[in-house]
Order: structure tokens, then C-alpha cells, then sequence
């Protein structure tokens, strides 16, 4: 799948790039608004992660091209403006989804993932991995057929860590994900602890082929077994 | 005290002594002219009784006032030559008062054909107390309507004076930082307030280009700081990520990273309270706080049951009120948080919903907050464990403002209660 990256910044740039690379998406990358134009006229791509200030122009002017030449790429805003206007703006031109700067690589990881799947399996939602179904539908986790009962944020864990495979999901990345900007000052996050302590035990009653692995006291990893 | 009643009390003590003082001096030069009066008539009368005892020795003969206003008497050559003209006030019985009554006795000696006399001459006086009670109550007629005069001149050409000022004082006092621009008007051709408004206008112009900078300056920052500290995310996230690091290393990275992150928290609030104060939230929609503070706890639930904190939602109405949702949602979370994480082992939270007010309380371990400074930007307690940005409250309160809500804080039973009054529909 190829994505193009919009971005001025480029140490950003770089890192977003090596995060995706990791998923095995094909990176293209523009790093102002002439460039951007010609990628977006000339090319077809899966996904557009775009900034909407930029050298030369404004990011939102590229959605308007995209929506003049009837292409319908799926679009992630990222901005440092956490706005409502432009919020509104660009999920009014077609955008999919608008992440505010800074944000996890594990975040945008999900939200491109998430978009993606909305396009591709329109109607049939789920994520399937070795003996793991998960519904996004029905929000329901089968393992080897059998329903395994979640609660809300135990699905929304196993959800975020699925669309992270393999990858390192920081604490704070996952309560903000999970729990929402609510949790913001909760001490180092030591109760999600506790919420990893239910899922594992959850999983490993089940015979799941999968597992929550910690990575350094500074987050976790879902691999498979 | 106002202006107008300063004015008349200065003018009214003036007029006091003024008046006093007139009539003092008036009294004893009115007395000193009856005097000077008088004895002229003595002395003419003097004159005229002589010249008639010249002519008329029977004259010489009257040693008694009686019925006429002179006495006659005999006296020694060296007596009468040592004698000068006496003016004297004494008082004397007169029959129509039946009193004794004032009068001026002028004693002077005089020769008839080769012998002495002495002559008393009387003139009936002005009555001393009479003159004085009559002058007095002039003086306090004249007083009287001297003040009463100024009060309603005072009351009508100062209010008339004054008005422009009152007026100006008046928008002054209701003019808000960042509040609308328009600067406090004042119309009058009089030099003193043209100069006073252009005085304090000159001044708001000035702090309203300080506030508007200052404004500027915490919103352009935190979003210049945005960009650097998403590379600085992002890139240790994946430097983590890659692994074969040594594990006290990594240990060292993740609490770097927890830095980033509460600079990132720090940041994003000022942001948001920037936002509020500039007033970006537009959006007024009903909203249901009952269903926000349940969505809150049920949030919050993992995080309370870590803490080991019970939280119980008391609703005896339903709670409805205008405002953007997410300003609502901000207001219950940072209270609600703040009263877990500010909260003791085993300790509660209890969360009161009123038709018109919500109340958080909670158990905790520091003794009563300065209710002044606790909803100050980054007013920390003594509790050192906190990790919280410092703006949480700063932010509710804010909310509040913006919205007229009522925010408060107190100390009761051991538990710091936060009450917020909302203009519920």
C-alpha cells in the first residue's frame, strides 16, 4: 500500500516515515505544497497523511484539488492546530481523520490502519490474526471461533494493540487511546497495569496464539506466540 | 463621601465662620456707631442746657432726673476743674419696661456766674441682649438660607458639571480586559475630562495591546512547541521501539519520554486556556451533566479503583445546561480527576448533582487550600506526588468565567468541597 507523507518538518517527516516503513506501507514523501500538488495530481496513493500549513500553500487547498480531480484518497490531517474550524473544514473536504501534533506512532499507526481498513473492507470489519477474530462491528473477540467476553476498554486495548502489532505502545500512548485526554495526569499510568494483568489472563485461559509482551516498564508490545 | 457633599461640607464650615466673624465685627461697629450716635445727642443736649441755665437759673435748681433727662448739682471749684466729660453705661428703672433698662449717663461739670456745677445727662440705650438675639437670628436666617441656597445650586449646576464624569466613570468601571475594544467615551467641551479620557484612554490602549501580545505570545509559543515535541515523540518512541538497548538505558528513555509528555500536557493547556479566554468556543448546546459525569466516572473507573478511591454520584435532579460539550466534559474531568488523584488510600469522592449546581468533595491529605490561590495558573499544593500540569483548576475557572458560571471552593468535615452554580435552563 502506498502512502504519501505531507510534511514540512523533516525530522517529523523522517520519523513517520521509518514508523510506517515498519508496517510495510511504500512511502512517498513531500515536504511542500508544490510538491505535494504534483505527487497528488500525478500519482494514486492508499493514504494521505497531510499537514495543513505548509510552505507555499495550505493543506487544505490540497484537498480541494484532490476533491476537484475526483480522486478519493483516504486523508489523515495532521496538525499542530487543534482548532475546531479546521477541524471542520477539512472533514468537510473529504479528510477521514484529523490528528492533532504531537502525537504516538502507535496513534497514527491505528488511524491509518483504521482508515484504510474502512475503505478496503467496506461491511466486513474485523482483524483477523492467527487464531484471533476480532469483530469492530459487533465489538466481539473470538479466539479459535469461541466468543471471549470484553468489557468496553479491555476491547478497545486489544483493538489498539492489534492495530499495533508488533510494535511498542507506550503507557501514555495507550490510556490516552483508551481512556481519552480524561486520564492525562493519572501518576506514571501504573493502573494500566492492572487492565494489561485482565487481558493477558483473559487470553491466555482461551489458548490465544497471541500476547501483551512489556517492553522496559515504558509500555508494551502484542506479539505473536 | 461624594464630591457634592465634600464640597458643601467645606463651604458650609467656610460660610459658618465666615458669617460669624461678619456678624461679630457688624455687632460692634453697629454698637460703636449708636454710641458715637448718642453721645453727640448728649453733647448737643450738653450744650443746650448750659446755654439755658445761662438765661434760666431755675434750671441750676434740678437736682433730680424726674420727669427730664438731666440732673444738676453744686460741686467744688477744684472737682469741676478736674473734671472731664464722662460717657458711662449703667442702668436705670424706667416706668413704662417697669424694668431696669440700659442707658448712657454723660457726666460733665460746667460754671454758672462764678460757681460749679456738675450735669448728668441721660439717653435711653439700645437694649445689649435685644440687639444681639435680634442679630443672631438674622445671622442664622441669612446662614440658613446662604447653605440651603448652595445645596441647590450645588445639586443643580454640579450634577449638571459632573455628569459627563460620572458617565465616563461608569464605562471605566465596566471595561474588561479583553472584553470588547471600545474605550470609554466622554462628551463634554470641559478641558479637565477631555484630558482625564484621553489620560485613561491612552492607558487601556496600552494594556490592551499588552494583553493582546501576551495573548498572542502563550498561543504562537505553545504551537511553535507542538512541532518539536512531536519529533521528540515520535523519535524516541521509535528508538525504544528498535530495541537492543541496554534495559537501565531504555529505563532512562521512558522517563524522558514521560517528560516530553507532560511538556506536551503543559502545553496543550495553555493552549485550551488561551482558546477559552479568546473566547474560540462558540458552540452552545444543551447538555446533559448527569450523562457527562457518569461518562466521566465510568472513565475515570480504572484509574479510582487503582487509587483505591470510591466515587459516588448523588443525582436528585437532572442537569441541563448551555455550553460546548467539550468545555462541559473539561469542567467534570479536571474536578472529578483532581479529587481521585488528590485523594488518600480508601478515601471517596462524592459527586453531588443539584438542579442547578454540581458538587464535588473528596477525602484528602492536606488540610484546607487557599481558596484565593487555588484557581491561579500553576498553583500546586503540597501535595508533592503531583504530576498535574498546575492549570487544571485555572482551566475550570476560566470555563466558568467565560460562561458566568459559579465556581467555589471550600473546606468542610475534613473534605475540600468544589461547587459549581450553573444558569441552568
Amino acid at each position: 500500500m502506498k502512502i504519501l507523507i505531507v510534511e514540512d518538518e523533516k525530522e517529523l517527516l523522517e520519523a513517520i516515515s521509518a514508523s510506517l516503513i515498519k508496517e510495510h506501507f511504500i512511502i512517498e514523501t513531500a515536504a511542500d505544497y508544490p510538491t505535494a500538488l504534483e505527487k497528488i495530481i500525478v500519482y494514486d496513493y492508499d493514504c494521505i497523511l497531510l499537514d495543513i500549513m505548509l510552505p507555499g500553500g495550505s493543506g487544505l487547498h490540497l484537498l480541494e484539488q484532490l476533491k476537484d480531480s475526483g480522486k478519493s484518497e483516504n486523508v489523515i490531517i495532521i496538525s499542530a492546530k487543534d482548532s475546531l474550524d479546521d477541524k471542520l473544514a477539512g472533514l468537510e473536504l473529504g479528510a477521514d481523520d484529523y490528528l492533532t501534533k504531537p502525537f504516538h506512532i502507535a496513534e497514527l499507526n491505528a488511524r491509518v490502519k483504521a482508515v484504510l481498513r474502512r475503505k478496503k473492507l467496506a461491511g466486513k470489519n474485523t482483524i483477523e490474526t492467527t487464531n484471533i477474530v476480532l469483530d469492530l462491528q459487533e465489538r466481539q473477540l473470538f479466539v479459535s471461533g469461541e466468543l471471549v467476553v470484553l468489557n468496553r476498554k479491555e476491547f478497545d486495548v486489544l483493538n489498539y494493540f492489534l492495530l499495533n502489532m508488533n510494535r511498542l505502545i507506550t503507557k501514555s500512548s495507550l490510556a490516552e487511546h483508551v481512556w481519552g485526554d480524561n486520564i492525562d495526569q493519572a501518576d506514571n499510568f501504573d493502573f494500566i497495569y492492572y487492565q494489561i494483568k485482565n487481558l493477558r489472563k483473559k487470553l491466555h485461559a482461551v489458548h490465544a496464539a497471541i500476547e501483551v509482551e512489556s517492553v522496559y516498564g515504558v509500555g508494551y508490545k502484542m506479539v505473536e506466540k | 463621601m461624594k464630591l457634592l457633599n465634600k464640597s458643601l461640607q467645606y463651604l458650609s464650615i467656610s460660610i459658618f465662620l465666615i458669617v460669624t466673624i461678619w456678624s461679630i465685627i457688624f455687632y460692634v461697629n453697629m454698637l460703636d456707631e449708636i454710641h458715637d450716635s448718642i453721645d453727640d445727642g448728649l453733647e448737643n443736649y450738653k450744650l443746650l442746657i448750659i446755654q439755658k441755665a445761662n438765661d434760666d437759673s431755675s434750671v441750676l435748681k434740678k437736682n433730680y432726673f424726674d420727669e427730664s433727662n438731666y440732673a444738676i448739682r453744686e460741686i467744688g471749684e477744684p472737682i469741676a476743674l478736674a473734671m472731664k466729660d464722662r460717657y458711662v453705661d449703667t442702668l436705670m428703672y424706667m416706668q413704662d419696661e417697669d424694668d431696669l433698662e440700659p442707658v448712657r449717663i454723660l457726666t460733665t461739670a460746667f460754671e454758672n456766674h462764678g460757681h460749679f456745677y456738675e450735669l448728668k445727662i441721660i439717653n435711653s440705650m439700645v437694649e445689649e441682649d435685644d440687639l444681639i438675639e435680634d442679630l443672631f437670628w438674622s445671622v442664622f436666617w441669612l446662614y440658613f438660607i446662604l447653605v440651603a441656597s448652595i445645596i441647590i445650586i450645588n445639586n443643580i449646576v454640579l450634577r449638571k458639571l459632573w455628569k459627563p464624569f460620572y458617565n465616563f466613570l461608569s464605562q471605566v468601571t465596566s471595561f474588561r480586559l479583553g472584553r470588547g475594544k471600545e474605550l470609554p467615551e466622554i462628551t463634554t467641551n470641559i478641558k479637565e475630562f477631555n484630558s482625564l479620557k484621553n489620560a485613561v484612554n491612552t492607558l487601556l490602549q496600552h494594556s490592551l495591546e499588552t494583553y493582546e501580545q501576551q495573548k498572542q505570545f502563550i498561543e504562537n509559543a505553545s504551537h511553535e512547541l507542538q512541532t518539536p515535541l512531536a519529533v521528540a515523540t515520535s523519535k524516541l518512541e521509535l528508538l525504544l521501539e528498535k530495541g537492543g538497548i541496554e534495559d537501565s538505558a531504555a529505563e532512562s528513555l521512558g522517563q524522558i519520554l514521560a517528560i516530553i509528555e507532560r511538556l506536551v500536557r503543559l502545553n496543550k493547556s495553555l493552549l485550551l486556556l488561551t482558546k477559552i479566554e479568546n473566547k474560540q468556543f462558540f458552540d452552545k448546546q444543551s447538555i446533559s451533566l448527569n450523562r457527562i459525569v457518569q461518562q466521566t466516572v465510568q472513565d475515570l473507573d480504572e484509574f479510582a479503583d487503582f487509587k483505591e478511591v470510591k466515587i459516588i454520584v448523588n443525582e436528585t435532579s437532572d442537569l441541563n445546561v448551555q455550553m460546548d460539550a467539550s468545555l462541559a466534559n473539561i469542567i467534570v474531568a479536571n474536578l472529578i480527576k483532581n479529587a481521585i488523584f488528590h485523594n488518600v488510600t480508601n478515601g471517596v469522592v462524592t459527586v453531588d448533582i443539584s438542579a442547578n449546581a454540581i458538587e464535588i468533595s473528596n477525602t484528602g491529605k492536606v488540610e484546607e487550600l487557599d481558596a484565593n490561590k487555588i484557581f491561579s495558573r500553576f498553583y500546586k499544593s503540597l501535595d508533592k506526588e503531583s504530576m498535574g500540569t498546575g492549570l487544571g483548576l485555572a482551566i475550570v475557572k476560566a470555563i466558568c468565567s467565560m460562561y458566568g458560571f459559579d465556581v467555589t471552593y471550600r473546606f468542610e468535615n475534613n473534605k475540600h468541597c468544589f461547587n459549581v452554580r450553573f444558569n441552568a435552563q
